[in-house]
C-alpha cells in the first residue's frame, strides 16, 4: 500500500474520531469510532466500507480552506483504490485498467477483432441463429475460461483482502447481513433515509442510489438469463434462440433496459458531481468502466432487437466483444469493488457481533 | 455609495439564528435578504460548530428518550448561571423548545441519536445528523427556495438608527460599499470574541492568550456599532462561554475536536507544576465549562494534564496525541515543567490518595484524596504507571454574553422603549438568558427561538 495515502487517511480518521458528528450517514462512522489507532487493515476495511456518499464531506465542519483540511471521502477514495491495485491478482493488470478508460475501451475493441478472427477462422455447421455465425462449442471455448479466470482472481484478491482486515469465521448471519445491506443500499440512503449528497452538492438525493440499483438488478437479471439459458441448453435440451416468452428473453431484455438506463444514468450523475471527492487519478477508469458495462447491455439489446436482419453478424461481434473483454477485466476495474464492498459489509456485520 | 434594492426584512448574520428568522419571515410573505459577514465556506458563524439542542420535552421525542420537564430544564440552567437569568426570556426558551424539533425537522435537519461518548445527553439535548453544518446547510436550501437573497461577505458597517427607527444598513462586498433601506431589521450576528482586543478591553492583556474556539468572523462590528448608539445592552463583558481546550489547537475555528476529557481522570497543574482545582468535583459534562475560567485564571493563562497509563483509554480521543514519556522528569522537560516541583506535586498528590477499589470512570465513585489541598474528590488514583502523558490546556472562548437586551418578542430597545424595526437573535442576545455558566446546547435553543419570534416579528411590522 502507499504509505502516503496511507498516512493521509489515518490523519483524517483521526480528527473524525475526535468529532463524530456524522456518525449517523453510514456505517464507516460506527466502525471508525470503535478504534482509537488506525492499522493499515483498519484503514483498508474503512475504506472499502465507504461508499462515497459523500453526506460527511458537505456536513464537515473542517474542509478546505480550513487548515484540518478534511476530505475523508477522497482520502478514502484513495486508499480504496490503492487496495484494489494491491490486492489484486496479477496486480500488474489491475495497474494498467484501473485508472485508465482508454486502455479499458481499446481492450473492448480487441474483444471486437478476437471474435471476429473467431467467427472467421472457427466454421460453424449450420446452428441456428447466433449459432449460424458462431457455434455453441466455440462461444463455450472461449467464454468459459474468460469466466473462470477472473473467479479465480477474485477468490485469490478476496483470501488477500480478508487477512489484510483480520476477518474472522464468516457466519450466515454477516452474510445475511451483508446482502441485505447491498441490497437496498442502505449505506446511500443517508442515515436519514433522504439518499446521498453527489450531483448536486449538499442536496440529498436518491439519484445515485436509485441508478447503481438498476445497474445492480439489472446486471444480475442479465446474468440470471445467461445462466437460465444453460440450464435450458444442456438440462433440458432447449436450444437457442428462444421466444420472448422465454425465462432468458424475459430475464435479458428487462435485464439489458435497466443496465443500459442504469449505466447511463451513473454517467450522467458522475459528470455533474465533483471530482475532488473522488479517487485521484481514477475519474477516466471509473468512466470507462461504466461505460462499457453499459455497451454490453446496450449492445445485447440491439442483437435482440435487430437479431433478425442482415446486421446480426457484426451485432453479434461487438456484444461478444465487449462481453469478453467485461469478464476478462472484472478483477482490474471497478467491477472489482462490488466483491470488496460486499466483503466489508460482511467483516463490518462481524464488528457489530 | 451604491443603493441596492429594497426588501421587507434585512437579516444580519448567516448562523442558526439568522436562518430561523430568514426562513420564518420569508414563510409569513416577506422579501428577505440575508447578510452574511463569511464568505460561503464559512458561512453559519459558530451554528457551523455546533452538535445539538437542548430541548424540553413530555415524552420520547425524536431522537430524544424519556422526558424533561420546564422545571428540571429551568433548574438546569439556574445551576449553571447561579440564578443570573432573565426567568420570562428562559422559561419562554423552554418552554417552546418542545414544538422547534419538528419545525426543525420540517425545514430540513436531521437528526441522529446521541453520539458515542455523550450517551449522558441523550434525554436533554437532540442530535443533528452530520453537526451543525449540516443544519446549516439544510436551512440555506430552504431559504434558497424560500426566495430569500443570501449575500455572502457582506459585512454590515453600519446600522443607522433615527429616533425609534433603523433608517438604512450600509455594508461593504468585494471593496465595495452598499446601504439598504429595508423595512424590518434582525440582527443575528453573534458575540464579539473573535476580536480580541475587544475581548483583552474587558479581561485585560490575559485575554490575548485565549483561544477562539468557533468564527474569526463574530468580531461584535454590528453590536459594537448598536451599543455606541445606546441600543440597551445586557451581561457582563468578562462573562462567555469558555471552556479548557488542547492547548495546541489553532487560534480560531478549531471546533469540537480540541475539546479533552481527561480532566477527571488526570492532576492538572499549573506553569508553577502546581495543582489548582479539584479535578474530580463532578462528572466532566457537568464541568466542562468552568475549567476555561480556571485556566484563565494560572499564570500565563495555561494548564497542563498529567495522567498515566491507566487513564489513557478512560476517555475519548482528542485531536491532537498527547505528549509521552516514561518517566515524570521526561514528561516535565518536554512540556517545559519544573522538574523537580512536579516531581513533589505528583509524590504529595500519590501519597494523599487511598483505597482506589471503588474507582469507577463514568459514575461520582468518591474515590477520593486524604489532606490534601485542593483536594480531588472523585477518581483519585496515583499517578504512577508508566508511560506518562501530558497535554496543555488553554482557554477557549466560544461566545461572549455582553449582547442586546430584548424583551420576549425580541425587540431591541433604547432607554427601554421599542426601536420600532429592530429585533436580536442568538448569541447576540443570548447574554438576556445566560448570566454566567452554560447549559451544552442552549445555545441552539435560544437561536431557534428567537429567530423565529424575531422573524415572524419583523415580518408582521413589515406587512
Amino acid at each position: 500500500m502507499q504509505t502516503d495515502l496511507v498516512q493521509e487517511a489515518r490523519r483524517q480518521a483521526e480528527i473524525c474520531n475526535a468529532c463524530r458528528y456524522c456518525e449517523g450517514y453510514c456505517s464507516v462512522f460506527p466502525a471508525l469510532h470503535a478504534e482509537r489507532a488506525f492499522s493499515e487493515g483498519d484503514l483498508t476495511q474503512l475504506a472499502n466500507l465507504c461508499h462515497n456518499c459523500r453526506g460527511c464531506y458537505y456536513a464537515c465542519q473542517y474542509t478546505a480552506p480550513h487548515e484540518f483540511d478534511l476530505n475523508l471521502p477522497q482520502a478514502l477514495a484513495n486508499v480504496r483504490q490503492d487496495s484494489w491495485e494491491e490486492l489484486a491478482f496479477p496486480q500488474s493488470a489491475a495497474k494498467l485498467f484501473q485508472k485508465n478508460g482508454a486502455l479499458i475501451a481499446l481492450a473492448c475493441v480487441i474483444g471486437f477483432a478476437l471474435m471476429f478472427a473467431a467467427i472467421k477462422t472457427m466454421a460453424s455447421f449450420g446452428g441456428e441463429g447466433f449459432y449460424s455465425v458462431l457455434s455453441h462449442s466455440a462461444m463455450v471455448a472461449i467464454f468459459l475460461p474468460s469466466f473462470l479466470f477472473p473467479l479465480v482472481s477474485i477468490t485469490i484478491s478476496l483470501r488477500r483482502y480478508w487477512r489484510a482486515v483480520d476477518g474472522q469465521r464468516v457466519k450466515f448471519s454477516d452474510i445475511r447481513g451483508a446482502l441485505l445491506s447491498a441490497a437496498k443500499m442502505r449505506n446511500l440512503a443517508g442515515g436519514h433515509g433522504d439518499g446521498c449528497n453527489f450531483e448536486d452538492e449538499d442536496r440529498f438525493s436518491h439519484a445515485r442510489r436509485y441508478a447503481h440499483q438498476a445497474v445492480i438488478y439489472g446486471f444480475l437479471l442479465c446474468f440470471a438469463s445467461t445462466s437460465s439459458a444453460t440450464f435450458m441448453h444442456y438440462l433440458f435440451d432447449l436450444h437457442a434462440p428462444y421466444q420472448l416468452f422465454s425465462l432468458p428473453k424475459i430475464l435479458g431484455v428487462s435485464g439489458g433496459v435497466m443496465l443500459t438506463l442504469g449505466c447511463i444514468e451513473m454517467i450522467r450523475l458522475k459528470l455533474r458531481s465533483d471530482r475532488n471527492l473522488g479517487a485521484a487519478n481514477a475519474w477516466g477508469g471509473e468512466v470507462g468502466f461504466i461505460g462499457l458495462l453499459g455497451f454490453v447491455g446496450l449492445s445485447g439489446l440491439v442483437l435482440y432487437v435487430m437479431g433478425n436482419s442482415a446486421l446480426m453478424p457484426s451485432l453479434l461481434v461487438l456484444h461478444l466483444g465487449s462481453v469478453l473483454a467485461f469478464f476478462l477485466l472484472t478483477p482490474f476495474t471497478k467491477m472489482a469493488h462490488g466483491f470488496y464492498r460486499l466483503a466489508a459489509l460482511v467483516r463490518d456485520e462481524q464488528r457489530k457481533t | 455609495m451604491t443603493q441596492v434594492e429594497n426588501w421587507d426584512v434585512a437579516v444580519i448574520g448567516g448562523g442558526n439564528a439568522a436562518l430561523c428568522a430568514a426562513i420564518t419571515a420569508a414563510e409569513a410573505g416577506a422579501r428577505v435578504i440575508i447578510l452574511e459577514a463569511a464568505p460561503k465556506p464559512y458561512r453559519g458563524g459558530n451554528s457551523r460548530h455546533t452538535r445539538n439542542f437542548r430541548c424540553m420535552h413530555s415524552g420520547p421525542l425524536g431522537p430524544l428518550v424519556d422526558s424533561y420537564s420546564e422545571d428540571e430544564y429551568f433548574a438546569d440552567l439556574m445551576k449553571v448561571t447561579a440564578g443570573k437569568t432573565n426567568e420570562n426570556l428562559a422559561r419562554l426558551a423552554i418552554r417552546t423548545s418542545e414544538e422547534c424539533l419538528p419545525w426543525m425537522e420540517e425545514h430540513g435537519v436531521r437528526f441522529q441519536p446521541s453520539l458515542s461518548g455523550t450517551l449522558s445527553l441523550a434525554r436533554t439535548n437532540a442530535f443533528f445528523l452530520g453537526g451543525g453544518k449540516g443544519l446549516v446547510n439544510a436551512y440555506y436550501r430552504t431559504a434558497e427556495a424560500l426566495g430569500v437573497r443570501v449575500e455572502y461577505e457582506a459585512a454590515v458597517t453600519h446600522v443607522a438608527i433615527e429616533s425609534d427607527c433603523v433608517s438604512r444598513v450600509e455594508y461593504t462586498q468585494h471593496g465595495k460599499a452598499f446601504q439598504i433601506s429595508p423595512t424590518s431589521v434582525i440582527v443575528a450576528s453573534g458575540g464579539f470574541q473573535a476580536d480580541t482586543d475587544w475581548l483583552a478591553r474587558a479581561w485585560g492583556p490575559a485575554a490575548k492568550n485565549f483561544l477562539i474556539r468557533g468564527t474569526p468572523y463574530n468580531r461584535g462590528a454590528v453590536l459594537a456599532d448598536l451599543l455606541d448608539q445606546d441600543v440597551d445592552q445586557v451581561g457582563d463583558p468578562t462573562q462567555c462561554h469558555a471552556v479548557a481546550i488542547d492547548g495546541r489547537a489553532p487560534k480560531f475555528d478549531g471546533g469540537i475536536v480540541t475539546r479533552l476529557d481527561c480532566v477527571p481522570f488526570s492532576i492538572v497543574v499549573n506553569k508553577n507544576a502546581e495543582r489548582f482545582y479539584d479535578e474530580g468535583e463532578d462528572v466532566w459534562p457537568k464541568r466542562y465549562a468552568i475549567w476555561g475560567r480556571l485556566v484563565a485564571a494560572q499564570p500565563d493563562q495555561v494548564g497542563y494534564v498529567i495522567i498515566d497509563a491507566k487513564s489513557l483509554e478512560l476517555f475519548m480521543p482528542s485531536v491532537f496525541p498527547p505528549i509521552k514519556a516514561d518517566t515524570l522528569e521526561e514528561l516535565a522537560g518536554k512540556m517545559g515543567l519544573p522538574k523537580d516541583k512536579l516531581r513533589v506535586t505528583v509524590d504529595a498528590f500519590n501519597a494523599a490518595c487511598g483505597d482506589t477499589a471503588n474507582f469507577h470512570p463514568t459514575e461520582l465513585d468518591g474515590v477520593s484524596t486524604a489532606g490534601l489541598t485542593p483536594p480531588k474528590t472523585n477518581w483519585a488514583r496515583p499517578i504512577s504507571e508508566p508511560p506518562f502523558y501530558g497535554y496543555s490546556l488553554r482557554t477557549g472562548v466560544t461566545f461572549t454574553y455582553l449582547g442586546l437586551k430584548v424583551d420576549a418578542n425580541a425587540q431591541c430597545s433604547i432607554n427601554g422603549q421599542p426601536i420600532q424595526n429592530l429585533w436580536a437573535a442568538g448569541e447576540t442576545m443570548a447574554g438576556s438568558i445566560l448570566g454566567q455558566g452554560y447549559l451544552a446546547g442552549f445555545g441552539m435553543t435560544i437561536g431557534t427561538i428567537f429567530g423565529r419570534i424575531a422573524g415572524k416579528e419583523a415580518a408582521f411590522y413589515a406587512n
